[in-house]
Formats: C-alpha cells, sequence, structure tokens
C-alpha cells in the first residue's frame, strides 16, 4: 500500500499500538507517541520515552515496525527524542480514564506541583481505581515498572497501583 | 587543563563525561544491592534507582560521544574507559558500605543531581536541558525516597541514628569534590551551558541543613577533605574495582552482543 499511504493512515495504524507495560493504553494515549511526518518519502515517527531508563522502549520500537511492515509500509523510520521531556501532563483524559478502568490509579497532579511538594517530602493524596475512597497510603513508592508505585485501599482493601506523577 | 588549549567542544565533551559518569558509577553501585536489600520493596526501590541512573547515563553520554566526534557511542564510553577517564564525583565511587551509607550516599547525591538538574533546565545547549528536565522528575523520587530514610534511621533507634551519623562523617570528605569549579565548568557557565556549582552549593547546603535540623543529625567539621580531583581523573581506589567488574564482559568479547 505504500505510494497511497497517507500520514493519517499511518497514524491510524499506529493507534494500534499497546503500551507493552500496559497494555490497556496506546502509545499515543500515553503520550509516547510524538509526531508522525511524511519528508522525502520517508514517514518520520517520532517516540519519546517516558523514563530514561525505561526498558520498553526497544519493544515498542519493534511493535511499531511490525505494525507497519505487516501493511507493507516500509519506507519510515523511527527517531526517539528526549526535548521536550515526556511527563504526565500530556497523558490525554481518554488515556487516564482507559487507566483507571484497568486498575491503575491515574496521575492526578500537575508535574509542577508534583516537584514542588518532592523535596519537601510532602506526599499527595490517591483515589482507589476500584472504590474511588481517598483514604489510601503508599505501601511502595517503586513497583513493577519504573513508571508505577502501590498503595493500599483501607476502604475496600485492596491494593493498587498508581502512575506516578512525572 | 590548561586555560588556552581547550576548545569549547573539548570542554563540552568533558562536562557531559562529568554528568553521565557520576550517574553511570551511582547506577553500577547501587545495583550491587540487587537481590541484598532489607526486604522486598526497598530491593524494588534501589533497583528502580540503578536503572534511572543508567538510563540517564545512556543518555548524556551518547551525546558526550557526538560531541567528541571519534566515533565513540555510549557504549564505547562507558566500557572502554580506565580509571584516569572517568569524571564521576568521589562521592559516588565510595563503597555502598551499610544500608545507612547507601541511604544518605543516595540522598547527598540526590539532593545535588536535583538542584544541578534544576538549574540545567535552563541550559542554552538544548541537549543538555532536555537531559536535565528530563532527569530531574527522576531524581525528585530519589531525594524524597533516600530522604524518607535519613528521617526514619536518624530518629530510629540508637543503633541506626549511630549508623547515619558515622555514614555522615565518612562521607562528609568527598563534599569539597562536588563544588570545584575549573576552567571547563567556568567556561561553559560563561556560554550559559553549565549550571553555577556555587549556586548549587547553596541550595545543597540549605537542603541538607534542614533536613538534618529536623533529625538531629550534625554536620561534621572536616579539615582535611579529599584532595583528589574527580574533573581531572584522580580517583579513590574504589573506582578501579568498580570498572574491572563492569565491564569485564565487553573487554574480554569485544563484539559480544546481549
Amino acid at each position: 500500500m505504500t505510494g497511497e499511504v497517507n500520514v493519517e493512515q499511518v497514524k491510524e495504524l499506529l493507534n494500534g499500538v499497546l503500551d507493552p507495560e500496559i497494555p490497556a493504553l496506546t502509545i499515543a494515549d500515553l503520550g509516547i507517541l510524538r509526531d508522525v511526518v511524511f519528508k522525502d518519502g520517508i514517514f518520520e515517527i517520532t517516540i519519546t520515552p517516558t523514563f530514561t531508563g525505561c526498558p520498553a522502549m526497544g519493544v515498542i520500537e519493534q511493535d511499531i515496525d511490525e505494525v507497519l511492515r505487516l501493511e507493507g509500509i516500509t519506507n519510515f523510520k523511527i527517531k526517539t527524542v528526549m526535548a521536550p521531556a515526556w511527563t504526565t501532563d500530556w497523558m490525554s483524559d481518554e488515556g487516564k480514564r482507559k487507566l483507571k478502568e484497568y486498575g491503575i490509579a491515574p496521575p492526578s497532579v500537575s508535574t509542577e506541583d508534583h516537584l514542588k511538594a518532592m523535596i519537601t517530602g510532602k506526599k499527595h493524596a490517591v483515589q482507589c481505581p476500584f472504590c474511588n475512597s481517598m483514604s489510601t497510603r503508599l505501601t511502595s513508592p517503586f513497583g513493577s515498572t519504573a513508571c508505577k508505585a502501590l498503595h493500599y485501599c483501607d476502604s475496600c482493601q485492596q491494593p493498587f497501583e498508581e502512575f506516578k506523577c512525572h | 587543563m590548561n586555560k588556552a588549549t581547550i576548545s569549547f567542544e573539548e570542554a563540552l565533551f568533558e562536562y557531559c563525561l562529568r554528568l553521565g559518569d557520576t550517574s553511570l558509577i551511582m547506577g553500577q553501585r547501587l545495583s550491587e544491592w540487587c537481590g541484598h536489600a532489607p526486604y522486598l520493596e526497598e530491593d524494588i526501590a534501589i533497583s528502580n534507582f540503578a536503572l534511572d541512573y543508567i538510563g540517564q547515563a545512556r543518555i548524556i553520554l551518547s551525546y558526550a560521544g557526538k560531541v567528541e566526534d571519534k566515533g565513540r557511542n555510549e557504549d564505547s564510553l562507558a566500557y572502554l574507559r580506565d580509571a584516569l577517564q572517568f569524571r564521576n564525583l568521589l562521592m559516588a565511587e565510595q563503597p555502598n558500605g551499610d544500608f545507612g551509607t547507601t541511604v544518605m550516599k543516595q540522598y547527598l547525591i540526590g539532593v545535588y543531581n536535583f538542584h544541578l538538574y534544576s538549574l540545567l533546565q535552563k541550559s542554552k545547549d538544548s541537549e543538555i536541558a532536555a537531559f536535565a528536565a528530563k532527569s530531574l522528575k527522576e531524581v525528585a523520587y530519589h531525594v524524597r525516597h533516600s530522604g524518607d530514610w535519613v528521617s526514619r534511621l536518624g530518629d530510629g533507634t540508637d543503633e541506626s541514628k549511630k549508623r547515619i551519623q558515622d555514614a555522615i562523617e565518612d562521607l562528609w570528605y568527598f563534599v569539597d569534590d562536588m563544588f570545584q569549579i575549573d576552567d571547563v565548568e567556568t567556561m561553559l557557565l560563561s556560554n550559559g551551558v553549565a549550571a553555577d556549582l556555587n549556586e548549587v552549593k547553596k541550595l545543597w547546603t540549605a537542603t541538607v541543613t534542614d533536613k538534618f535540623k529536623t533529625v538531629s543529625l550534625t554536620i561534621p567539621e572536616v579539615n582535611n577533605a579529599m584532595r583528589l580531583d574527580s574533573r581531572k581523573g584522580n580517583h579513590t581506589e574504589h573506582l578501579g574495582y568498580i570498572l574491572a567488574e563492569m565491564q569485564v564482559l565487553p573487554r574480554s568479547y569485544p563484539d559480544a552482543k546481549w
């Protein structure tokens, strides 16, 4: 289908690429997919990592590669950029809704407020994604992936994960 | 290093090594804890920090390679340089010691990075600014977590208090080294690329002093600070052992892929 494909169709295809560690969300929902442009006969796909050491980046690149090649698209390159730095502020409302539905508390404060609180050691209350209670506590600031923390809900007595403000 | 002979690119390369090597050595040191931390959550936390540090090192060393323009990438810079070519802070290479020492080192360097990266976000070098903005958010978690531990150990038992205070005494010899300003720093500061280490020192001292006050830990008088200079590649004996372990595979099997 090369030749007739346009940027919109490539974007549409990439909407099918899920985050390998949180497969409820697409890389577009998360803001990992920054841009797709067509230049000199090549689709340039720009992605950015959530955390500097995110081990999922390699898999994401492979997944993009596979989705496009399955459609016969080979004239593309994937570019990883660091600037501007990824932030949870970019996560779409749709993304946050899907995250909560999946059982992960979405980031609830802005990155700026979050940074200010960090240096003083203050912690913000996190809403339980299951019962919406605010009486929850942090059990571990680090979880199964670099981008998540572990909490416990004192109301419904369920452990849950939070997507950390970043 | 002679002022007359150093070019802007050379200075920028040096500066990137300083940022990247401190992260790399911190990451390597912390990964020694993997599987040995006091309990599972802490093991995960320390491994997370190590991962952050290695990720940060990768970004800035890869940029260093581009600045140098001699065909070296982040891997060749990490694995194929010797101790004399490393520019990490002396504190970073110190042994993990007990958990208190690990926590204190993590805290002191975490606060340092927090203030350094806050300033570097405004660097005129867009790659360094992006690196700083990105890393800052990770470092914030390091500061909060290690800061929590400093409070807990400082406010804990007599034993925990003694150990965390001992850690401060041991590590304080390497504080001077964190704020040394040489020709590279001066040149890049005047170009708006580097952060002012005097400013970092002011902010760092304020944060650390406030923290120590809340848990009655004391800052020791150090009259004989370590005179080695990490900026010139003069390291303590510990770095060579770290490199030997970290580099053995790529040095033994130069084209190994894993």
